[in-house]
């Protein structure tokens, strides 16, 4: 059967001011803030009932490493930046140095998570582990839900980086606006390591 | 596109497809008609599944300690003792019904199948904003349903720690209860593709001159359904991940510091909270509650203005009550904890907000009893369901305001009142609206109508039997009789006198049975020997109507259509006919 036609699916709705998927993915990204929100609150929460630093709370710098945490969180804004690039780059037409900056977009993401499981490697040689406490548990829990993140994105990067000469070539304003979407969605994970960072780490 | 397409796809029809697209056709098919019908049966099949569970349990609770007739022997030594079920698999039971009813059954067939099926055809659109996603949630939920069932044979059974799964005690049961965050967390995926693509739907595919305010009233219901979906599912997604990992991970996220099961401490290191499980699932939950009630309210309202032959009384008024109804859904989660002690302050703010949801809720059911006022009724099939549904949705929903305010509800909480409290709204409501939507909706989807006898027979008996099921356990509740009670209460003093009511309750349920066996026939019969019908057989004014039914293939309308009037232009001084379709030019 022959694919059928949906309206707006690369050009922008004229009330609405945006195509079908930008919306998706902005409607995506609340109902992410509400799932990132969860875990926050449920830190906040479990924090408090420990009596904070002054109680069972452990400080996170004594724990964790603050200074690879912090490399992490400069290639993680790195990664942003490339990332707007390559849009940019593609609005302009100028494809080979989209692929430049989007293929450099997924090498610091694999940077990112080569160093989040050093880390982990670290942590768990010694003998930290999820069961250990409640803190370790809400920073395994958080900082790995966010790599399950980095790592969808990563892959859905790749199948981009892979089949973007065939999509280009298709449909130039389509693959356009569909890395354009990707990068919403890269921006916020990292927006949420932004506040991962300093709540887990330092405070 | 449109008729470019249409045209193209009934060509491809009429020289009969290739075997592959079979099944790309009516198994992997990205239109949302097909999926909506997926969504339908898999939905339907559920519902027969969590009936058929508490079919069980209300033997067990009407006549406990005898063992169940011919069924006794079927389940084996695991769940039964000589024919008699065990207390382990009475739990299993009530745990799996309320979750395959909720989360299988009823949203998936108001939302999946009612939103899916009519949100593109009443906004004029070929399809959903996403089609492949739509195929995803799909097979996402079907998936989650498998896993669901599935943990039945499991050597441990099912989960068995009610459809609320507090913890401490579900991190500590053994078996299914992995099973069931595993297929809640494919659900809450499903439900979040679903309802991502419902909303984008309605606000970028509108047919041209379709605004906002002339969007039947159903398609409202389904916006403000798929916000509470997409907003209220992740906290519990969260939520569900941390059990997960309190089980399987040995984290304490909910067991707290000290705990002594059996005489013994247990081996967790402590310092978590089993009242962040109850804030974080009641923040899903209480939203869910109106996830199941509002579109039933749009399919009552689709149905009330057609059968009145009049527009609906005060359209604008239940599009801000549905939103305002939506926005209150998430802050009164708490009314369900009053008795966690949670402190004065926080019970009256949730006291307050809860009493104030109530207001709109209210102004729904007057704005449909007023639009019934002086109205020549038509008392097809679907009006009939569609009119029972509004007093036993007043009776849900009165009974409700006694559980909001503490005082009562220290008295009420967790006992049969709240079960017949919730299930007023959603069976003899929800559910009833769901049939009048299967029959109103099934011209549409079949091209045939359902027998109006045999639709009788099944009205009749269903709404004798639904009240006679839940009436009682008002009673039984104000006596203070607890749910989750294996034997129905029968060893405590206070319940002596009302447990000859739990007897009632399951004869009437035999009743429902019954009727449902008429549903079925009726459902599977006019298939085939239905009365055929030509497209527009209930003479509405909405835009499914003004495609073939069934709708010509992928693509739904021949040509692309433009809006010119309101959702319920009925009885229009003047007009030629009694209606005035959403599509037509002149009157
Ligand atoms: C109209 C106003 C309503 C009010 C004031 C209200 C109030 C309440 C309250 C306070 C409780 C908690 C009782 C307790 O556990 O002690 C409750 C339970 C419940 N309500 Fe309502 N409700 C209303 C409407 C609805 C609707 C429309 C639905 C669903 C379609 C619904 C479904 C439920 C469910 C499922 C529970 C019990 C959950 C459980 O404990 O297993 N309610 N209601
Ligand atoms: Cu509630």
């Amino acid at each position: 059967m022959a694919e059928i036609e949906i309206p707006y699916n690369s050009t922008n709705h004229p009330d609405t001011g945006v195509y079908n998927a930008k919306l998706g993915i902005w409607l995506f990204l609340a109902s992410e803030v509400l799932f990132f929100g969860a875990l926050f609150s449920s830190y906040i929460l479990l924090r408090v009932g420990a009596g904070g630093t002054a109680g069972d709370w452990p400080l996170g710098a004594d724990l964790l490493n603050v200074p690879l945490a912090t490399f992490n969180t400069v290639v993680l804004i790195s990664s942003s930046m490339t990332m707007v690039m390559s849009w940019a780059s593609l609005k302009s037409g100028n494809f080979d140095a989209f692929q430049r900056y989007f293929g450099a977009t997924i090498g610091l993401a694999l940077l990112f998570l080569l160093v989040k499981g050093l880390e982990y490697y670290a942590e768990i040689f010694h003998q930290r582990y999820p069961s250990t406490s409640t803190f370790l548990a809400t920073y395994y829990t958080m900082t790995g839900i966010h790599a399950l993140h980095i790592i969808f994105g990563v892959a859905v990067n790749a199948y981009h980086f892979v089949s973007a000469k065939r999509l280009y070539a298709e449909e130039p304003e389509r693959f356009t606006n569909r890395i354009e979407v990707a990068g919403l969605y890269w921006h916020f994970v990292d927006l949420v390591w932004i506040f991962l960072f300093p709540v887990l780490y330092l405070l | 596109m449109g008729e470019l397409q249409a045209t193209h796809a009934a060509a491809h029809e009429a020289h009969g497809d290739h075997a592959e697209s079979f099944i790309r056709k009516y198994v992997f098919s990205t239109d949302h008609k097909v999926i909506g019908v997926q969504y339908g049966v898999t939905a339907l099949v559920f519902l027969a599944v969590g009936f058929f569970l508490v079919l069980l349990m209300r033997w067990q609770l009407a006549y406990p300690e005898q063992p169940m007739p011919l069924l006794g022997g079927l389940f084996g030594n695991r769940m039964t003792d000589a024919g008699v079920m065990t207390p382990e698999f009475y739990n299993q039971l009530g745990a799996m019904h309320g979750t395959i009813m909720v989360f299988l059954g009823v949203v998936p067939l108001a939302v999946g199948a009612f939103g899916n099926y009519l949100v593109p055809l009443q906004v004029g659109a070929p399809d959903m904003a996403f089609p492949k996603l739509n195929m995803a949630s799909y097979w996402l939920y079907f998936l989650g349903g498998i896993i669901m069932l599935a943990s039945f044979f499991l050597p441990e059974g099912s989960a068995r720690s009610g459809w609320t799964s507090y913890p401490p005690l579900a991190v500590l049961e053994p078996g299914g209860q992995t099973w069931w965050l595993i297929g809640m967390v494919l659900l809450i995926n499903s439900s979040l593709l679903g309802s991502v693509n419902i909303i984008v739907t309605i606000v970028q595919l509108r047919a041209p001159g379709l605004q906002f305010m002339r969007l039947p009233f159903l398609v409202w219901a389904q916006l403000v359904t798929s916000f509470l979906l997409l907003l209220a599912f992740p906290p519990l997604e969260v939520a569900g991940f941390m059990q997960l990992l309190d089980r399987v991970a040995g984290t304490s996220f909910f067991m707290p510091t000290g705990l002594v099961v059996d005489g013994q401490a247990v081996a967790f290191s402590g310092g978590g909270n089993a009242l962040l499980w109850q804030h974080l699932f009641w923040f899903l939950a209480h939203p869910e509650v109106y996830v199941l009630i509002l579109p039933a309210m749009g399919i009552v309202g689709e149905i009330v203005a057609n059968n009145t032959r009049k527009p609906l009384w005060g359209y604008k008024t239940l599009i801000y009550s549905v939103l305002f109804l939506g926005g209150m859904s998430f802050i009164v989660w708490a009314h369900h904890m009053f008795l966690t002690g949670m402190g004065t302050a926080i019970s009256t703010f949730f006291q307050l907000t809860t009493m104030i949801i109530s207001v709109p809720s209210i102004i729904i059911l007057t704005v449909l009893i007023i639009s019934l006022w002086g109205a020549s009724i038509r008392f097809s099939t679907p009006m009939l369901f569609a009119l029972a549904f509004i007093p036993m949705f007043g009776i849900g929903g009165l009974t409700g305001l006694p559980l909001g305010l503490s005082v009562a509800d220290i008295h009420l909480h967790d006992t049969y009142y709240v079960i017949g409290h919730f299930h007023f709204v959603v069976a003899p409501g929800t559910l009833m609206a769901l049939f009048a939507g299967i029959y109103y909706w099934y011209p549409k989807v079949t091209g045939r109508r359902m027998n109006d006898t045999l639709g009788r027979w099944h009205f009749w008996p269903t709404l004798i039997g639904l009240n006679g099921v839940f009436l009682p356990m008002f009673l039984v509740g104000m006596a203070g009789v607890s749910r989750r009670l294996y034997d129905g209460g029968t060893t405590y003093a206070h319940a002596q006198d009302v447990l000859w009511l739990n007897e009632v309750s399951t004869v009437a349920s035999w009743l429902l049975a019954a009727a449902q066996v008429v549903f079925v026939i009726n459902f599977f019969l006019s298939l085939r020997n239905g009365k055929k019908v030509e497209d527009n057989p209930w003479q509405a004014t909405t835009l499914e109507w003004a495609t073939t039914s069934p709708p010509l293939g992928h693509g739904n309308f021949a040509s692309p259509v433009t809006v010119h009037r309101g959702p319920y232009e009925y009885s229009v001084p003047e007009a030629s006919n009694d209606f005035s379709p959403q599509h037509q030019e002149s009157t």
